[in-house]
């Protein structure tokens, strides 16, 4: 979101300013602009693209995460359809101008229904040495690479590892280069506000932003807007960087820093109002629906992690929607607390990524034995152990399907894109609340600080989600179950004469008394299995998109792979070739036409950001000989990637 | 049976809304409550310690007392909950015929905190031991302490693991001989009282599993404490560690090994009542009443002191030099976690517009496509 923070960036960060040449304003007005032999395609696009990829990089502490927001809300403001990845390092603040230091932003903005941020960016504004040598080599040929020239003296080439200043040599070959003193220049403009040198060069990045807005025809006001809303105990700040915003802007102009600007018409989104929209934010906003909808309140657990963490902040905002949230000591006392609270009756929520999963075990199979509604959200990120924390990765689906002692059988959803969660969220309040028993909904670090436009759904057309509690002592049983779903009933404390002691020994059939019985540890064993499967017949079957009937290939997917699968499979179809795609977001229990569904084609194609998770519950499950596109480097799937085993397999 | 015949209250029945407890529920005249016994408050679950058991005693004491804590403060028996953690302690709630929760090993005061949080008109106890509480779930108390929620702690501390069947535990001795430290153990056992402390809890108390009559006094008391109570009760494990308390609660020294302590009075003991506390320098001193010394020398207890030194300071009286103190140590005010909780959402929730769930999705910058 614009003005919202993704990492602390923006903020001071003295020692790079300090190695910045320093050389003559004046001499430097002239842009350095260099135009290499262009290929023929990308000259085309240029006129008027129906999408663009761009790529802000910079160090940890050079602002690229708001100035990609900001530029991703304009965007989505004049119309444009878009996608975004943020790409941060897990350092709050890695040495300046060091390779490990350089935080990136990637958005596509488009005028089609685009799915993915784009498989490479044909722009690339580098802020600092570090950031042109960790990105140029994702830039396509004849692409875009706006420099700070002031960045690149001595000290910042020898930290990014060049030995010779690439603006001199063969490294910029062929690619468009504008340079442009983007430090001197900032600090130029924001001179009549009077503010120090550190807050002063901090503006620098929406010098880059005007730049960029110069360069692709875009209305400034709805950031200034947005900048002194973000500022706005602080004026002068403010007035700092909206001075820098325009000094970028009115640079690029007297400019003329390409020879024409360029302009991505509005997308064709379906009639609606929309928002830009993050997953983590639609989890939260899907759970402040599911509490009004069920007329539960809300009770969020959580112990602070990337990336998860933002779920907890948006969630602690809204406390005016009977809101409560609980930054717990541990992962442990997050579920535990979460678990408490749905005791008492409320929708009982806690968030983690995977190694909070990890920690939570033992709880989430007290939550199956007590049979208590809770949904965990797993927001995965790249592992094991510790792993990658601000990259994502989809391989916590066995740990959350099997990673439990004893058998202990859950629900797992996962949502297919940043507004999905939204959705999903409810969805799986909805299955907690009327099946009784834990929801593990599993988003990723790409799902969560990704966006896209959303429409604003209305409330009246949220689910209706039913809860209902016992109230007759004459015939109330701890674990009497209702017959279609097997769920059994909730007793409150505080309902007079249905006192009763629930914990995590093995309960006897329906008084759920302890019990050590042999025959009833089996009968409750299959019960609990039997209770999840049920759900199977309350959600809808799997949707094949492509030949229903059945073909040569179905590309199956779950969670936030299904943009690229989409779009490649999409391609691949223009061309006439004959593959399907089907996208899961019940993965236990799958939905009841899965096995159907695979049958029907001769070839099973998974990709999946793991080493073959689903693929091998596939395997097991429908004896389907399925093929795996595996890819764990902490990065989404390039369409190009998916596209390319498609016709591998054709 | 079906789901139409199934006895169920709708999600908009007033009586079920926890989401106004504590708001509405708690303003609201209560009716006045039926006189309970002991038998309302005994489960018709058959109690499975080993006989000899110091938890027999336990279990009765708090029986006892329920009918008179529930008529004291107004409270319905439905209203109470006992959550407990893994061990023989925390079978605890079984055999309270209340709403129970038989939780995982070390974290009930987590489940006991989410619970309190959405439903501050519930009374709350928590069950633990030295091993749930100190050992595994040793994060979870110190933090239930420091945020002050509303619960009432009981640590049964019999300084051995009984459900395992006699390994040491963090209060065990040092050098004990256990099943684990055949050699004796290497490890300086922790006070419970002092983590207490540490942790500032607002109510800090230790009773006996053979003294009915103290325990049920300080069960009451801390079930009349706003705030988190702990209360530390020295319970004898007839199997593993008997006798492990004897040395100073055995009833022939009881009188001179133990000291009761009693708000605004002096610190006396024996059973002569003729033995002090008082200070010299920094330290404490066990003195003789008489031959100049009087009550005026004595150091007088304070419970409520927001000022933990001398509560410290009889946390660490320790045998043989000084008699073991049983009683409040502490006993002070302060707003609890989940009335401040509770505030903060009661005054979101009394905002222009608050809960207007369209507003919120419609919520910050957004364009229309015609």
């Amino acid at each position: 979101m614009a003005g919202r923070e993704r990492s602390p960036e923006n903020e001071e960060d003295s020692e790079n300013a300090k190695t910045e040449s320093a050389s003559n304003i004046e001499e430097s007005m002239a842009p350095n602009t260099q135009v290499a032999s262009v290929p023929k395609e990308v000259e085309d696009r240029n006129r008027e693209p129906e999408n663009v990829i761009i790529r802000f990089a910079g160090d940890s502490g050079d602002g690229m995460q708001v100035t990609g927001s900001m530029f991703t809300h304009n965007s989505a403001l004049v119309g444009n359809d878009i996608s975004t990845l943020p790409d941060f390092p897990a350092e709050i603040r890695a040495p300046a101008g060091t390779l490990p230091g350089v935080s990136g932003f990637q958005l596509n903005f488009s005028s089609l229904d685009i799915k993915t941020p784009g498989d490479a960016p044909e722009v690339l504004v580098a802020m600092n040495p570090a950031a042109l040598k960790v990105n140029l080599s994702d830039l396509v040929p004849g692409g875009m690479v706006v420099l700070n020239a002031d960045a690149f003296g001595g000290n910042n080439l020898k930290k990014a590892g060049y030995v010779v200043d690439p603006r001199e040599d063969n490294t910029l070959a062929g690619y468009q280069v504008i340079q442009v003193q983007i430090s001197n220049l900032t600090l130029q403009a924001v001179k009549p506000t009077g503010i120090g040198q550190k807050d002063a060069s901090r503006c620098k990045n929406m010098f880059a932003l005007g730049l960029m807005f110069w360069i692709y025809d875009r209305p400034m006001e709805p950031t200034i807007r947005t900048i002194r809303q973000k500022f706005g105990k602080k004026p002068e700040i403010a007035e700092a960087n909206v001075l820098a915003l325009q000094a970028g802007y009115n640079y690029a102009d007297t400019m003329e820093i390409v020879p024409n600007q360029i302009r991505v018409s509005k997308a064709q989104l379906p009639k609606g109002t929309y928002k830009m929209i993050m997953g983590n934010e639609a989890t939260a906003l899907g759970f402040i629906a599911a509490a009004k909808v069920s007329g539960r309140p809300l009770f969020y657990g959580s112990y602070p992690i990337t990336p998860a963490s933002d779920i907890l902040h948006e969630l602690s905002r809204h406390k005016e929607f009977g809101v409560y949230t609980f930054q717990a000591e541990d992962e442990i006392a997050a579920i535990g607390a979460c678990i408490g609270a749905s005791f008492g009756g409320a929708l009982g929520l806690t968030g983690t990524s995977g190694p909070g999963i990890a920690l939570k075990s033992e709880a989430m199979g007290l939550a199956v034995m007590t049979e208590l509604p809770i949904v965990i959200v797993d927001v995965q990120r790249g592992g094991p152990s510790t792993g990658l924390p601000t990259k994502t990765e989809q391989a916590d689906l066995l740990q959350v399907m099997f990673g439990r002692n004893g058998e202990c059988p859950l629900c797992v959803l996962a949502p297919a894109t940043p507004g999905d969660c939204f959705r999903m969220a409810i969805e799986a309040s909805r299955i907690a609340l009327t099946h009784m028993l834990p929801v593990v909904l599993l988003t990723d670090g790409y799902l969560a600080n990704g966006a896209e436009p959303w429409p604003i759904p209305r409330v009246e057309d949220l689910p209706k989600i039913s809860v209902k509690f016992a109230t007759d002592p004459a015939t109330y049983q701890p674990y009497r179950r209702d017959p279609e779903t097997l769920a059994r009933q909730w007793a409150l404390p505080g309902t007079p004469g249905l006192e009763h002691r629930i914990g995590g020994l093995e309960k006897e059939d329906v008084t759920g008394n302890v019990s050590y019985d042999a025959e009833n540890h089996e009968r409750m064993v299959r019960l609990r299995a039997e209770k999840v499967a049920k759900i199977a017949n309350d959600i809808p079957p799997l949707e094949v998109a492509g030949d229903a009937e059945g073909g040569e290939l179905l590309v199956i997917g779950w969670g936030s792979t299904y943009g690229a699968i989409d779009q490649a499979v999409g391609r691949v179809r223009r061309r006439g070739g004959k593959v399907s795609a089907a996208h899961l977001r019940y993965l236990n229990p799958f939905p009841a036409n899965l096995g159907d569904v695979l049958s029907r084609f001769e070839k099973v194609l998974v990709p999946e950001m793991n080493l073959g998770q689903l693929r091998w519950l596939l395997r097991a499950k429908y004896l389907v000989d399925a093929i795996g596109l595996n890819k764990v480097q902490g990065q989404p799937f390039k369409i190009k990637e998916i596209e390319k085993k498609i016709e591998e397999l054709l | 049976m079906t789901e139409s015949n199934m006895p169920l209250a709708s999600n908009d029945s007033p009586l079920r809304a926890p989401a106004d407890a504590g708001g509405l529920a708690a303003v609201l005249p209560q009716p006045p409550q039926p006189a309970y016994t002991k038998q309302d408050f005994t489960s018709d679950q058959i109690v499975r310690w080993c006989p000899g058991c110091g938890d027999y005693s336990i279990l009765a004491q708090m029986q006892k007392i329920m009918p008179s804590v529930c008529a004291k403060q107004n409270i319905p028996r439905e209203n109470v909950v006992f959550v407990s953690g893994i061990g023989c302690s925390s079978r605890f709630p079984y055999y309270m015929n209340t709403y129970g929760f038989h939780s995982i090993h070390g974290r009930a005061p987590t489940f006991a905190t989410g619970l309190k949080s959405t439903r501050p008109e519930l009374m709350v106890w928590v069950v633990t031991g030295d091993g749930d509480g100190l050992s595994i779930g040793g994060n979870h108390l110190m933090h239930a302490l420091r945020r002050n929620i509303d619960l009432k702690i009981l640590l049964f501390n019999n300084r051995i693991y009984g459900l395992t069947k006699g390994q040491y535990s963090p209060t065990s001795e040092m050098g004990k001989k256990t099943k684990s430290s055949p050699m004796g153990t290497v490890e300086q056992p922790i006070n419970p009282l002092l983590i207490a402390l540490a942790a500032e809890a607002t109510f800090a108390a230790r009773s006996l599993d053979t003294d009915t009559k103290h325990l049920q006094e300080t069960l009451e008391r801390a079930a009349a404490h706003r705030g988190v109570a702990f209360v530390e009760i020295f319970q004898n494990c007839n199997i593993f560690n008997d006798g492990a308390f004897e040395s100073f609660a055995d009833i022939s020294v009881r009188k001179d090994k133990t000291l009761i302590l009693e708000h605004g009075k002096p610190l006396i003991f024996g059973k002569d009542r003729n033995k002090g506390i008082r200070l010299k320098g920094l330290k404490p001193e066990v003195v003789t009443l008489g031959q100049g010394i009087t009550e005026a020398d004595l150091l007088v207890h304070d419970e409520k002191s927001e000022d933990p030194t001398l509560a410290y300071l009889l946390a660490h009286l320790s045998e043989p030099e000084f008699p073991i103190p049983l009683g409040v140590y502490r006993n002070v005010s302060r707003p609890t976690y989940d009335q401040l909780l509770q505030s903060q959402v009661e005054t979101s929730k009394s905002k222009p517009n608050a809960g207007n769930l369209q507003a919120l999705l419609a919520s910050g910058d957004t364009w229309t496509v015609e």
